[in-house]
C-alpha cells in the first residue's frame, strides 16, 4: 500500500543581475541613466532565495525534486545563471534580451515568470525571489506574480518551512514594528527580506560543475510578452549633495553646538 | 486575462479623446487595532497633490473601524471616506483585502489613482492588486506632480539607495495609477476645522477559501517614539559589542533627547538589536530633525536610509594600531568613515567615553 503522496517540491528561483552594491553609482552626463560600465552581479536578495532553495534541499533531501533559476537579461546575464547553477540550482532558463533594450518593467517580468511557470511540466510549487532589486528598489515582481497566479504570497521572509505532507508553507516576514506568521498554502510566492539566511560562496568544484548544467534559452517573443515599458523615463538625475565633515573637537563642543541648533535634553 | 485587457484598453482610448477629468485618489489609511498610521497621512498629502478629490479607505475589524473613521474625517486634504468591516479585516493579509479592491476597481471606477505609505502591508498589497488589473505600480515615490489636461502623472523615486532619482511618467495610458509614498518626503496631513469627509460603508468581500492563513502577528513592545515618525533618533552600529552594551549604552541617550533608537544593518545582524530597528535602504528610511550616529562607519546602504536628515551627529572613534601590520588588515581609519562626510557634527573620539560624558552634560 503506497503512502500518501508527498508531493515533490519544483521550486523555482527568478533572479536579476545589477550593478554591485558596493560600486558608486554614477549618473550618466546625459541624465538618461546611470554608468552601467561597473561590476555587475547577482541582486543580493537574490543570492538570499538561491540559498534559501539550496537549503530547503539540504533540510529535506529528496522532497526537493528541482531548483530552477531563471533570468530575464542581456547575454551576460547567463553569468548569474550560472552562479545560481554553482550555488546549487539544477538547471535554468535565460530569457534573454537585447543589450540595449531597457530592463523589464516588473508587471512584464511578472508576465514572464506566469509564462514561464504554464509550461514547466513538473509544475512550480514554489517560487523564491529577491523582495527588491537592488537597482531600481521597486520591490514589486514577487506580488504581482502572485496576483497574476492567484496564489499565496509571503513577503519579507526571515524564515520558511515547508510542510509537503500538508502541502503548505508556515512563513515568519519581518514587518514594520516586528514580525508576523502565515501559513501559506502550496504553492507559493516567497520573497527574501536579508535576515533569512546568509549566501554560500560556490565552490571552484561547484562552478565547474555548474558549466554542464542546462540553460535553455528563450525569447520574448517565444513567451509571448511584450516588454514595450508603460512608464516613461524622463530623467535620472543626481540627489542633492549633502555637505558634510563638519567635526567637533570634544563633547563640550558638540553640546554648544547642539544647544544652538535647538537640541537639549528633554 | 483577453477580455480584461481589451476592456481596458478601450476605456483608456475613451478617456484620452474625452475631455480633461481631475484626478480621484483613493488613499488607503492604514491604523493598527485603531491606531491611525502616520504613513497613511503622509500618502494623503500626496494625493492632495495630484489636484482632486481624495476618497479615503479605512478597513478593519467592527471594534475599530469607526474610531478611525472618526479620526480621519476633518484630516485636511481628503473628500470622501469609504469603510469597509469584517473580521477578516482584523489582521488583514493581501489574499483576503485584495478582493475588495478588486470589486471597487472593476465596473468603470471613479478612481484614477491608488495611494498609499510604502508600510509592510501596503507594499504587499498594492502590487497584487495592480497586476490583477493588468496595471503598473510606482513605490517609494518621493514627489507627486499630475497633468489635467494629458492625464498624465509624473513622479520622482530615489533608485541605487537613493544614490540617484530617476524622474517617471506614467502617461494616460495607465487608467488608474497606484503609487506607495515615502512618507519622509511629504508632511503628514494635519486635522482642519473645515468640513468633514462625508463617509460611506462599503460591503466587504468575504473570502472563503483564501490560500493564506494569518497565524500570528508579534510587534516589539517598547515606551520609546516610533522610529517611523520619531523627529529625534539615536543609532548604533558594529562597534556597540553586544546587546546589552547596546542597550546600555544608547538607552540613556535616547531617553536624554526623547528620542527613537534605530540600529545599522551590522548591529541588527549580530544581533544587538531587533530588525524592526534598521536604518537604511532595505530597512526603514527615516528623515528625523537629529540624527544621532553612534559607532556607525556609514556604509552606503546605510545612508541610504538617513541622510535626509535635518542635522546629523556622529560619533566613531579611531581603532589604535595595534601592530604595524594592522594598518594592511584595516588601512582606512574610522575618522574617515563615511559617515562623517555626511555629518554636521562629527565627534572623533571612544564612544564608550563620549556617550556617557554626552549624556551626562545634556543633562547639565
Amino acid at each position: 500500500m503506497r503512502p500518501s503522496a508527498i508531493r515533490l517540491l519544483n521550486i523555482l528561483v527568478p533572479v536579476k543581475r545589477a550593478v554591485d552594491y558596493s560600486v558608486k553609482i554614477r549618473v550618466n552626463p546625459q541624465q538618461t541613466g546611470i554608468d552601467l560600465n561597473a561590476k555587475h552581479s547577482m541582486n543580493p536578495f537574490d543570492e538570499i532565495a538561491v540559498e534559501e532553495a539550496v537549503r530547503l534541499r539540504e533540510r529535506m533531501k529528496d522532497a526537493v525534486k528541482s531548483i530552477k533559476a531563471v533570468t530575464i537579461g542581456p547575454p551576460k546575464s547567463i553569468e548569474t545563471l550560472r552562479t545560481a547553477l554553482a550555488m546549487g540550482a539544477d538547471s535554468s532558463i535565460h530569457v534573454e534580451i537585447p543589450e540595449s533594450a531597457p530592463a523589464p518593467e516588473p508587471l512584464a517580468v511578472a508576465k514572464t515568470l506566469q509564462e514561464i511557470i504554464k509550461r514547466q511540466k513538473d509544475g512550480v510549487d514554489v517560487v523564491i525571489l529577491g523582495k527588491q532589486a537592488i537597482d531600481d528598489d521597486l520591490g514589486m515582481t514577487g506580488q504581482m506574480l502572485a496576483g497574476l497566479l492567484g496564489w499565496s504570497q509571503a513577503t519579507f521572509a526571515s524564515k520558511v518551512e515547508i510542510d509537503t505532507v500538508k502541502k503548505e508553507a508556515l512563513v515568519t516576514r519581518e514587518i514594520d514594528g516586528g514580525g508576523q506568521e502565515v501559513r501559506c498554502r502550496l504553492p507559493v510566492i516567497i520573497t527574501t527580506d536579508l535576515r533569512l539566511n546568509e549566501p554560500r560562496y560556490a565552490s571552484l568544484p561547484n562552478i565547474m560543475k555548474a558549466k554542464k548544467k542546462p540553460v535553455e534559452k528563450l525569447t520574448p517573443a517565444d513567451l509571448g510578452i511584450d516588454y514595450t515599458p508603460q512608464l516613461e523615463i524622463l530623467k535620472v538625475s543626481e540627489p542633492p549633495q549633502r555637505v558634510g565633515g563638519g567635526k567637533v573637537a570634544n563633547v563640550d563642543e558638540l553640546v554648544a553646538k547642539l544647544k544652538e541648533a535647538g537640541f537639549t535634553a528633554v | 486575462m483577453l477580455r480584461t485587457r481589451s476592456i481596458i484598453s478601450a476605456r483608456a482610448l475613451s478617456r484620452s479623446y474625452a475631455t480633461a477629468t481631475p484626478p480621484h485618489a483613493l488613499v488607503f489609511l492604514e491604523h493598527r487595532q485603531g491606531v491611525l498610521d502616520s504613513g497613511s497621512l503622509s500618502a494623503l498629502t500626496a494625493a492632495e497633490q495630484l489636484g482632486g478629490k481624495v476618497t479615503g479607505l479605512v478597513i478593519g475589524a467592527p471594534e475599530h473601524v469607526q474610531g478611525v473613521v472618526d479620526k480621519v474625517k476633518n484630516l485636511k486634504g481628503l473628500t470622501s471616506i469609504l469603510h469597509s468591516t469584517s473580521p477578516q479585516y482584523s489582521e488583514p493579509i493581501p489574499e483576503t483585502v485584495s478582493p475588495l479592491l478588486e470589486k471597487l476597481l472593476s465596473d468603470s471606477p471613479p478612481f484614477t489613482h491608488i495611494v498609499s505609505a510604502t508600510s509592510s502591508f501596503a507594499k504587499s498589497l498594492l502590487p497584487r492588486v495592480a497586476a490583477k488589473l493588468n496595471s503598473p505600480a510606482i513605490s517609494d515615490v518621493t514627489s507627486v506632480e499630475h497633468d489635467s489636461s494629458s492625464n498624465s502623472t509624473t513622479f520622482t523615486r530615489p533608485i541605487y539607495a537613493g544614490n540617484a532619482i530617476s524622474t517617471v511618467r506614467a502617461p494616460s495610458s495607465i487608467p488608474i495609477k497606484f503609487f506607495t509614498v515615502r512618507g519622509t518626503a511629504f508632511a503628514a496631513a494635519q486635522s482642519h476645522d473645515a468640513s468633514e469627509a462625508q463617509s460611506s460603508p462599503l460591503e466587504p468581500v468575504e473570502v472563503t477559501n483564501s490560500p493564506t492563513d494569518h497565524v500570528n502577528t508579534s510587534l516589539t513592545k517598547s515606551d520609546r517614539p516610533d522610529l517611523g515618525v520619531a523627529g529625534r533618533v539615536v543609532s548604533g552600529g558594529r562597534a556597540l559589542k553586544d546587546a546589552e552594551t547596546f542597550a546600555s549604552t544608547l538607552h540613556p541617550l535616547a531617553d536624554a533627547l526623547g528620542a527613537a533608537v534605530g540600529a545599522s544593518r551590522a548591529a541588527v545582524d549580530a544581533g544587538y538589536a531587533d530588525n524592526s530597528l534598521q536604518v537604511g535602504q532595505t530597512g526603514k528610511v527615516v528623515a528625523p530633525e537629529l540624527y544621532v550616529a553612534i559607532g556607525i562607519s556609514g556604509a552606503i546602504q546605510h545612508l541610504a536610509g538617513m541622510k535626509d536628515s535635518k542635522l546629523i551627529v556622529a560619533v566613531n572613534k579611531v581603532n589604535p594600531l595595534s601592530t604595524p601590520l594592522d594598518i594592511y588588515l584595516r588601512p582606512i581609519k574610522d575618522s574617515d568613515a563615511p559617515i562623517f562626510q555626511v555629518a554636521d557634527l562629527g565627534l572623533v573620539a571612544d564612544l564608550f567615553e563620549a556617550v556617557p560624558e554626552l549624556v551626562q552634560k545634556l543633562k547639565a
